[in-house]
C-alpha cells in the first residue's frame, strides 16, 4: 500500500472513534451540592490581615455543561430573573451583561447573591431554588458577559430576542470584587 | 421456543389492538365515527387488492415451466402480447382509479370532521408543556377561568372547541375515541371540533416526539352529564380552602418556603407561578404526573421526592424534604380538593 493511501486509510480508521465522544453529561438526578460556598464566598474587597482569602473551589461542572447553562438560561425566564434584570441589560435591578459587578463575577459570588438576596430589591431565594438550579442560572449568568467558553454558552434563543445569543458575546473583563486575590 | 413467544407477542398487539382503550375503532364522537369509516374502507379495497396480488402470485407460481437446457428459440405470439398489453392496462386503470376513490373518500372525510357549527360551544385553550397538558376554560372574565391540567372535563354530546398551542416544542394531541391527531405548534394557534355522545373516560396521548418523557406525557377526556360538567367547573372556580388542622397548615407553610412555589399555583394561597400545573384542585384530579401515576398519598409523596427517578429528565426538581415537612405537605395537598 502507498503511503498516501495507507495515511487516508488511518486517519479515517480513527475518525470512526469520534463516535464515541459525547458533548456533555447531562446530570438528572444531582445530589446536593456543598453548601458551604455560601459562607466561604468573598464578598467585599476588605480582608482581615495583609493576606486575602483563598479562593473555595468553584463547583466547574456546572460551567463546563452547555446542558446546564441553556437550563440556567430557561430557568433565568421562568423564575423571572427576566422581571427585573431584562435579558441581562437590567431595568429595575443592576444589568448583567455588562463588566461591572457589585458584589463579585466569581460562581460563588453570584451563588451568594441569588441564594442571600442583597440590598435595594435582590430577593433571597434560599430553599426556594435548589442549589443545582443555582449553579446553572450561576453559568447562564456569567455567560451573559462573555466569562463562559464558547462551546458551553448558548448559542441560540428560543425566542425572538434582538440580543445575539450568548456564545456571541463579546469577553467582559469584570471590574468590582472579583473574589480573586487582589494585585 | 421463540416462534412460540413471538406468535404469543404478535397475538397480544392484535389483540390490544381491537381491546385497548386508546383505539380510532372505538369511537365515541361523530368525528371519530367518521375516521372509523374511512379505515374500515380503505381496509377493505386493501384487502381486496392483497388477496388478488396473493391469488395471482400462486397462480403463476403453479405453472409449470420447461427445464431443458437448451434455449428455445424466441416466438412471435402477436395474440398474447396484445392481451398482455390489456390486462397492464386495465391494472394500471384499475389502480388509478381506486387511488383517486380513496383521496375522494379522504377528503370528503376532511371536510367532514373538519369543523361543525354552534352558537354556543364550549372553548377549552390546551397548551403542551414538556411534558403536561395545560387546560384552560377561557372566559372574558378572569375569575371565572378555570385552569386545570392532564383532565379535560367536557359535557356529552355538546361541540367542543379545542384551542391549541405550546409553550415550548412541538406537541400532538391525539385521543382516537373522540378525533384524529392535531400538532400544537409553538407560536401558531389553531383550533378543532371535539364531541363525545356517551359519557365515559377516553385516554389521550402524544402523538409527537417532545423530549426525554414523550412516552409519559398522557391526558384524559372525561365526558359527563350537562349538570355534572358545571358543577365540577363551579367547584374548580373556587379557590383552594384553608388548611383547617395544624398539620395542613405546615403543609401550607412547607409549600410556600421551598422549591414548590417557584413553579406551582394555588390559588388562594401567595403561590401564584405559571411553569407547571395549577394545584388548585390538585386532590380532585384522578391520576399526576401527565397520568403517569395514580392520585394517592403515596405516589404523591415520592414523585414530591424523587420525579428524576419515576420521570427521568423531566422539568420538576427533587426535593429532599425533611420527613415530617413532607408528610405534612402531602397531607396538605390531599385536601386541595
Amino acid at each position: 500500500m502507498n503511503p498516501t493511501r495507507l495515511i487516508i486509510a488511518i486517519s479515517l480508521a480513527a475518525s470512526a472513534l469520534m463516535v464515541a465522544c459525547s458533548r456533555e453529561e447531562r446530570v438528572l438526578r444531582p445530589s446536593p451540592s456543598a453548601s458551604q460556598v455560601v459562607n466561604e464566598a468573598q464578598v467585599s474587597g476588605l480582608n482581615p490581615g495583609a493576606n486575602p482569602l483563598p479562593t473555595p473551589p468553584t463547583p466547574s461542572i456546572y460551567e463546563e455543561s452547555a446542558y446546564a447553562v441553556s437550563e440556567g438560561k430557561t430557568l433565568f425566564g421562568q423564575y423571572n430573573c427576566s422581571g427585573c434584570h431584562a435579558n441581562g441589560g437590567g431595568g429595575i435591578g443592576p444589568p448583567l451583561m455588562d463588566n461591572n459587578w457589585i458584589y463579585g463575577s466569581e460562581p460563588q459570588n453570584i451563588f451568594t447573591t441569588i441564594v442571600q438576596g442583597r440590598p435595594n430589591g435582590m430577593p433571597s431565594f434560599r430553599n426556594r431554588i435548589p442549589e443545582y438550579q443555582v449553579w446553572e442560572l450561576v453559568a447562564f449568568v456569567r455567560s451573559l458577559s462573555g466569562l463562559l467558553p464558547k462551546d458551553v454558552a448558548p448559542s441560540r434563543n428560543d425566542q425572538l430576542y434582538v440580543k445575539p445569543p450568548e456564545a456571541s458575546m463579546p469577553k467582559q473583563t469584570p471590574v468590582g470584587i472579583t473574589g480573586k486575590p487582589s494585585q | 421456543m421463540i416462534a412460540a413467544s413471538n406468535s404469543v407477542r404478535v397475538a397480544a398487539i392484535l389483540a390490544s389492538f381491537f381491546q385497548g382503550e386508546h383505539n380510532s375503532l372505538h369511537p365515541a364522537g361523530p368525528f371519530s365515527t367518521n375516521i372509523e369509516w374511512l379505515y374500515w374502507a380503505i381496509f377493505w379495497i386493501v384487502f381486496v387488492a392483497f388477496v388478488l396480488t396473493i391469488l395471482a402470485f400462486a397462480r403463476a407460481s403453479a405453472k409449470t415451466y420447461s427445464r431443458s437446457e437448451e434455449m428455445l428459440p424466441i416466438m412471435k405470439n402477436e395474440e398474447g402480447d396484445r392481451k398482455a398489453k390489456w390486462a397492464v392496462g386495465t391494472a394500471i386503470t384499475i389502480t388509478l382509479l381506486t387511488l383517486f376513490a380513496v383521496l375522494f373518500m379522504s377528503v370528503i372525510t376532511g371536510k367532514k370532521v373538519e369543523g361543525m357549527s354552534s352558537s354556543n360551544p364550549v372553548t377549552i385553550q390546551i397548551t403542551g408543556h414538556q411534558w403536561w397538558w395545560e387546560v384552560t376554560y377561557p372566559n372574558p372574565q378572569a375569575d371565572q377561568t378555570v385552569i386545570t391540567a392532564n383532565e379535560i372535563h367536557i359535557p356529552v354530546g355538546k361541540p367542543v372547541v379545542i384551542l391549541t398551542s405550546s409553550a415550548d416544542v412541538i406537541h400532538s394531541f391525539w385521543a382516537p375515541s373522540v378525533h384524529g391527531k392535531r400538532d400544537l405548534i409553538p407560536g401558531y394557534s389553531s383550533a378543532f371540533w371535539i364531541q363525545a355522545d356517551q359519557p365515559g373516560t377516553y385516554p389521550g396521548r402524544c402523538a409527537e416526539f417532545c423530549g426525554l418523557q414523550h412516552a409519559h406525557m398522557g391526558f384524559s377526556i372525561i365526558a359527563e352529564d350537562e349538570a355534572t360538567f358545571e358543577a365540577w367547573e363551579q367547584q374548580q372556580l373556587q379557590p383552594a380552602s384553608d388548611p383547617q388542622s395544624a398539620e395542613t397548615q405546615h403543609g401550607r407553610e412547607v409549600f410556600l418556603t421551598h422549591t414548590c412555589v417557584m413553579c406551582h399555583t394555588i390559588r388562594g394561597t401567595d403561590a401564584g407561578s405559571r411553569v407547571g400545573p395549577d394545584l388548585t384542585h390538585l386532590a380532585s384530579r384522578k391520576m399526576i404526573a401527565a397520568e403517569t401515576l395514580p392520585n394517592t398519598t403515596g405516589a404523591l409523596a415520592g414523585w414530591i421526592v424523587d420525579p428524576q427517578g419515576i420521570k427521568p429528565g423531566n422539568k420538576m426538581t427533587p426535593n429532599p424534604l425533611a420527613a415530617d415537612d413532607l408528610n405534612a405537605l402531602v397531607t396538605y395537598l390531599r385536601t386541595l380538593q
